[in-house]
């Protein structure tokens, strides 16, 4: 039973078919790759995925259900977890708080006016816990204002991990981050699948090369090959169309 | 801030001196002899009032509500109208304010909150302007010119007929509604709120459904400012138009500016330094508003977080929110 | 109500929406394009009224008074965009409303100092002072000019965005501001011209209406929200949205105003009419920007942004 179906997706802007006929699925625990080269549709993709386009034509089966839809925040509380490629988190809020908001919003209603927020205890558990998952405990009551790029980015996931999805979007996790972070960032995600389901739009080739278990490959809206990285890598149009003829190193 | 202990910050002296200085100002009008004080500071409690409801949304929800006046208008046309009929009641006029309020803040904050940015503005200024003409057309209640209330709100356990009275049932209120504000900002929903402030699309991606939350928000800060109009009715037994015009919204985000926004005690020191400038201006010129204007435009160009909000800024820099 | 009265209501309706076309046509692209929340719009209006009135008083000709009120409306906006406005383009919508809401104060108390708070005397142009036939139908000479001028200046802002490079490069910063900035326009002299330009307009509809409104301080607020009400209903910066929002507006509101009450009194006994018709008819158009907005919040010919 997959965790994600994706079937027919077209989204048209004016003219233009930014998703033209997509099909896609990710298993339960699988890491799923999406590659292609700029102007590919892949944020339009992972938007329509998160809920914030509708598409214009196609179904989009999460765990069983429709969500086609359904509004950004009921996919959210459904299980369907989204990271941003401009990293987007609550800059005047600490690490914590952050996190903090992530769990909340599944731990039922926030209809609650009198008492602090912070005297949660299970709330404030769960989100340290997040924290350390991702390594940013010690970071825990800082600002967000003075983080690094790649602590953002680490707390990006957090937030996203927070909010026990089931699936995870990721839309390039690597962007502009040094190598060292990448590589944390990586060994971040390596130990994340498998627990979770995680849809991965990525530049970074070395890390897509390291997580996937399938790779897609998406070429103006359309997904012209799909399978496991070696399969990938051999496929001619694929090379033809993106990777070029460069040995990749494994 | 208050798991902090009982450390005497800067900040926490102010607040208490600003209180402590309100809840005497009968006593020192009496002192020296100038009864208008009372008068002038219960007005001022009022707007403050006001102020603090509308930056519930608009400081800490990042809301730009320009027609917040229109509530203040429901409260005062509650009790004038009530007052008209022969209903002294100042229990019944309450409910009665309370409920128009409600009913209206909830059909025109979820028109309004169907936009965002500058398109949120202008509708919230819109449909102030709607009820401020719909006010001036009921020439059965005044119309132009305003109602006159005969008598000021019975509220049977205690009376508000003398000025001294109405001043600490005002300032009771006030500080009940800080206490409130002040719980609710560090409160579940409260955080909601401020996070849509920060990051409205990232809450809906976290499984926030934000309109609701939003629509509650609104709903509470006008039942504020309804309340705030409701006791104006009383200080100056006169309901008009004029107190839901947009220049009385317009003064209202002074107030928050001026004093400090996303801070529980700004708008009321905002509310303060406003009127005693405008008093002071007004001894000087009758064309003082020639100089509030660009004053304005000089507080906004400066980009300061207002006179109390710089403050809680400096204290806030020394210990983490 | 016959039907000669509902057409000359309805020319009426058409007047004033035309001179809402002129404000909102301005104002809809300083929103648009800047994402500049000008509250002091209807004080360029207003200026412009006053513009007009002191050169009338002072030479007893209409034309001249046009002839000064538009550049110098168009100065006055340029400069108050250069010495203030400018600083604000990049700050939130709060800092804008505020700060523009401080020079509609200074403004408003600008007038009643230099002309006092009482109303300043305009009258049309002599030549216009008639009135003409119209299928047998008499209507103002000065209201039908209104309505001509109006859609002269509709066709040449059709002209000037659709035909020429600069009103490609405004649409283009309608829709897509940063590209234009990424493509070496200069962005900042973009900027001055549309605000210049709809200063102009403004001027433009102050000095005509100044005639058959009251020139007055404070005069420029009501038709600021009017105008609000037209752009939010047609679309934030777009000048088609601005002129079919502004002729529904300007028509609803007229028409409305004029046989409500009239039309309330065959439903309702007379003194319940009395009271709710003018009451609902000041309403009617905000009703109707409730319901555009319930629909299709991006308003009626919204830009579209890809």
């Amino acid at each position: 039973m997959s965790l994600l179906e994706v079937a027919g997706l077209v989204k048209r802007f004016g003219g233009l078919a930014a998703t033209d006929g997509v099909d896609l699925t990710v298993m339960p625990g699988e890491a799923h790759a999406v590659i292609g080269p700029n102007g590919a549709g892949k944020t339009t993709l992972i938007n329509q995925l998160a809920g914030e386009i509708r598409p214009d034509a196609g179904s989009i089966r999460f765990d069983g259900r429709e969500i086609a839809h359904e509004p950004v925040y009921r996919r959210a509380l459904m299980g369907l977890g989204r990271s941003y490629q401009i990293t987007s988190v609550f800059p005047e809020f600490s690490v914590l708080a952050n996190v903090m908001l992530a769990v909340q919003a599944h731990a039922g209603h926030s209809f609650r006016f009198w008492h602090p927020l912070v005297a949660e205890r299970e709330l404030v558990e769960r989100a340290r816990e997040a924290l350390t998952e991702v390594g940013l405990g010690p970071k825990a009551d800082v600002l967000v204002a003075s983080l690094a790029h790649g602590e953002r980015r680490q707390l990006e996931v957090a937030m996203t991990l927070a909010s026990r999805p089931k699936l995870l979007l990721l839309d390039e996790p690597m962007a502009g981050m040094s190598l060292a972070e990448s590589e944390r960032m990586v060994e971040l995600l390596s130990g994340l699948k498998g627990r979770y389901g995680l849809l991965l739009v990525e530049h970074d080739m070395d890390a897509v090369w390291k997580l996937a278990d399938r790779i897609s490959v998406l070429v103006y809206g359309r997904v012209i090959a799909c399978g496991d990285p070696a399969s990938i890598r051999e496929n001619a149009e694929v090379r033809a169309a993106y990777l070029g003829d460069q040995e990749v190193v494994a | 801030m208050s798991d902090e202990g009982r450390q005497l910050t800067l900040r926490k002296t102010i607040a208490a001196a600003v209180l402590a200085f309100l809840a005497l100002v009968p006593v020192i009008s009496a002192a020296i002899g100038e009864p208008y004080y009372v008068t002038l500071f219960t007005r001022i409690l009022i707007l403050a009032l006001a102020a603090v409801g509308l930056n519930l949304i608009l400081g800490y929800g990042g809301l730009v509500s320009f027609g917040h006046a229109m509530y203040i208008g429901i409260g005062a046309y509650s009790v004038g109208i009530l007052a008209h009929y022969g209903v002294g009641s100042g229990w019944v006029q309450l409910a009665v304010a309370l409920c128009v309020g409600a009913a209206v803040a909830v059909v025109i904050g979820f028109v309004c909150l169907r936009t965002s940015g500058m398109a949120f503005i202008m509708i919230t200024l819109a449909f102030a302007q709607m009820l401020y003409f719909l006010a001036i057309s009921l020439k059965q209640f005044g119309g132009d010119d305003g109602l006159t209330i005969n008598a000021r709100s019975d509220f049977g356990l205690f009376s508000l007929r003398t000025n001294v009275a109405l001043y600490y049932c005002t300032f009771v209120v006030l500080i009940a509604v800080l206490l409130g504000v002040s719980r609710l900002v560090h409160s579940r929903f409260g955080m909601v709120i401020r996070g849509g402030r920060s990051n409205g699309r990232r809450m809906e991606a976290l499984g926030f459904p934000m309109l609701r939350y939003k629509l509650t928000a609104y709903v509470i800060s006008a039942l504020v400012c309804v309340l705030a109009g409701v006791l104006l009715a009383n200080l100056t037994k006169f309901a008009a138009p004029s107190y839901m015009a947009w220049q009385a919204s317009g003064d209202l985000i002074v107030m928050i500016v001026l004093g400090g926004m996303g801070t529980v005690l700004g708008p009321v020191v905002g509310a303060l330094a406003l009127i005693v400038f405008e008093e002071v201006l007004t001894g000087w010129t009758t064309h003082w508003m020639i100089v509030l204007g660009p004053v304005i435009v000089l507080i906004v160009l400066t980009a300061n977080k207002g006179l109390y909000g710089y403050i809680v800024e400096r204290d806030a820099r020394r210990r983490l929110p | 109500m016959t039907t000669g009265l509902f057409f000359v209501q309805a020319l009426n309706g058409l007047q004033l929406g035309i001179l809402l076309f002129l404000l909102a046509a301005g104002l809809t692209l300083v929103f648009g394009i800047m994402n500049f929340v000008n509250l002091a719009h209807g004080s360029l209006y207003m200026m412009g009224a006053y513009f007009g009135a002191a050169t009338f008083n002072a030479t007893g000709s209409f034309v001249l008074a046009g002839s000064v009120a538009v550049p110098a409306t168009m100065l006055l906006g340029v400069v108050v965009e250069r010495i203030a406005l400018i600083r604000l383009y990049h700050r939130d919508h709060l800092d804008q409303v505020l700060a523009t809401f401080g020079l509609i104060l200074f403004f408003n108390e600008l007038v009643r100092i230099v002309w006092g708070p009482g109303a300043q005397f305009m009258s049309p142009p002599e030549v216009l002072s008639g009135s003409v036939d119209l299928f047998g139908l008499r209507y103002p000479a000065y209201r039908f000019a209104i309505i001509a001028v109006g859609l002269v200046v509709a066709a040449g802002l059709y002209v000037l965005i659709h035909r020429t490079r600069v009103g490609m490069l405004i649409r283009a910063g309608a829709t897509h501001p940063d590209i234009v900035a990424a493509l070496g326009v200069n962005v900042r002299r973009l900027n001055t011209l549309v605000f210049g330009l709809g200063a102009g307009l403004a001027g433009l509809a102050g000095v005509m209406a100044g005639p058959i409104l009251s020139v007055q301080p404070g005069m420029g607020e009501p038709i600021l929200i009017l105008t609000l009400v037209v752009i939010v209903t047609g679309g934030i910066g777009s000048i088609r949205g601005a002129f079919y929002g502004a002729l529904i507006v300007g028509t609803v509101d007229t028409i409305g105003r004029a046989f409500l009450p009239t039309i309330l009194r065959e439903f309702l006994e007379r003194s319940l009419a009395q009271a709710a018709g003018p009451a609902i008819a000041s309403m009617l158009i905000y009703v109707l920007m409730a319901v555009v907005l319930a629909i299709r919040p991006q308003g009626l010919f919204p830009v579209r942004h890809a």
